[in-house]
């Protein structure tokens, strides 16, 4: 019952909402900031939607509050930690660099180091290969087996 | 053994993918979690002279239900609470989230209410000073009024079993 409920109620909300236009502050200005801050932010009811571009209510809350908060002469950051202290690092799209997120920023990296080291490895081990020289008892049994068929 | 290695990477990344299917993506890890549950201080539904505020909960473990007369799921764990409610096990505060209808006396009066106190949150501001990203939402608030521990969506019986039962005995309640 509820897996039918939700996605009927998710289609009905999303039909009401879809023909209204956000709401634009009066200020230029700060809307742009506000934008442009948002677009970096992730809306926390339609997870895979910024901030800036969700019509969730929850994101249009947030986004009058950003505006308040930057008329009142808040620069970014501080709104940024506004919502971070709220809803945590899940609320940026770029995770911070810290202990936790570590091996985010630097996996690529160490994948990267991984893919290197093999590289170099097989490459030295074919040159390794190449450099053996040739056994005249094998070659002749090679030429033998060649022949045969 | 060198040709087996690209079917243990397969098995631990579907060991991965698996575990993350079934994860749920509204549970985002709470920063409130160790910290004291910010102040408000709202009007009380159905009681226009007087306020709450979390101050007044001191020396208790309580619950604070965020919920709203038009969110659907939280009707559905209506009975739970109420169920609740009556075995007293702690005191349930329910935080009224934008609740742009006034519904909510009404709703009370007619299904019955499991709330010590119902503040009334209109702006929707405290819901978001407590990181609420949709109702229901609820925080187990200690008796130095720290917040333990936060689920978000409907407690059903076995979600009650499961997560608070435990969490309310460590914090002795």
């Amino acid at each position: 019952m509820k897996s039918l409920l939700f996605p009927l109620l998710a289609t009905l909300s999303f039909s009401v909402h879809a023909g209204e236009a956000l709401p634009v502050g009066e200020d230029p200005v700060i809307e742009q900031r506000m934008v442009n801050l948002a677009e970096d932010l992730r809306c926390l009811v339609c997870q895979n939607e910024s901030l800036a571009g969700s019509h969730a209510e929850l994101a249009e809350d947030l986004r009058k509050e950003i505006r308040a908060q930057m008329k009142a002469g808040k620069n970014d950051r501080e709104v940024i930690d506004y919502l971070t202290t709220r809803y945590g690092d899940f609320v940026l799209y770029r995770p911070p660099f810290k202990p936790v997120t570590y091996l985010l920023w630097l996996g690529p990296l160490l994948f990267l180091g991984l893919g290197g080291t093999i590289w170099y490895v097989t490459l030295k081990k074919r040159r390794a290969l190449k450099d053996t020289p040739v056994d005249e008892k094998q070659l002749a049994a090679a030429a033998q087996l060649l022949d045969e068929k | 053994m060198k040709r087996w290695i690209p079917l243990v990477i397969f098995v631990i990344l579907a060991g991965f993918l698996a575990k993350g299917l079934f994860l749920n993506p509204r549970e985002v890890p709470s920063p409130f979690i160790g910290k004291p549950a910010p102040a408000f201080t709202l009007p009380v539904v159905g009681a226009a002279d007087k306020t709450f505020s979390p101050g007044d909960m001191k020396g208790k473990v309580w619950l604070l239900n965020v919920w709203a007369p038009w969110c659907v799921s939280c009707r559905q764990e209506h009975p739970v609470l109420m169920g609740l409610a009556k075995s007293q096990p702690v005191p349930i505060v329910g935080l009224n989230w934008k609740d742009r209808d006034r519904e909510a006396e009404r709703l009370l009066d007619q299904h019955g209410s499991p709330y010590l106190a119902v503040p009334d949150d209109l702006t929707g501001k405290t819901g978001i000073d407590y990181g609420v990203t949709g109702t229901p939402e609820t925080y187990v608030i200690d008796k130095a009024g720290i917040i333990r521990m936060k689920h978000v969506g409907p407690i059903s019986p076995d979600v009650w079993k499961a997560k608070f039962e435990p969490k309310l005995k460590e914090l002795g309640a």
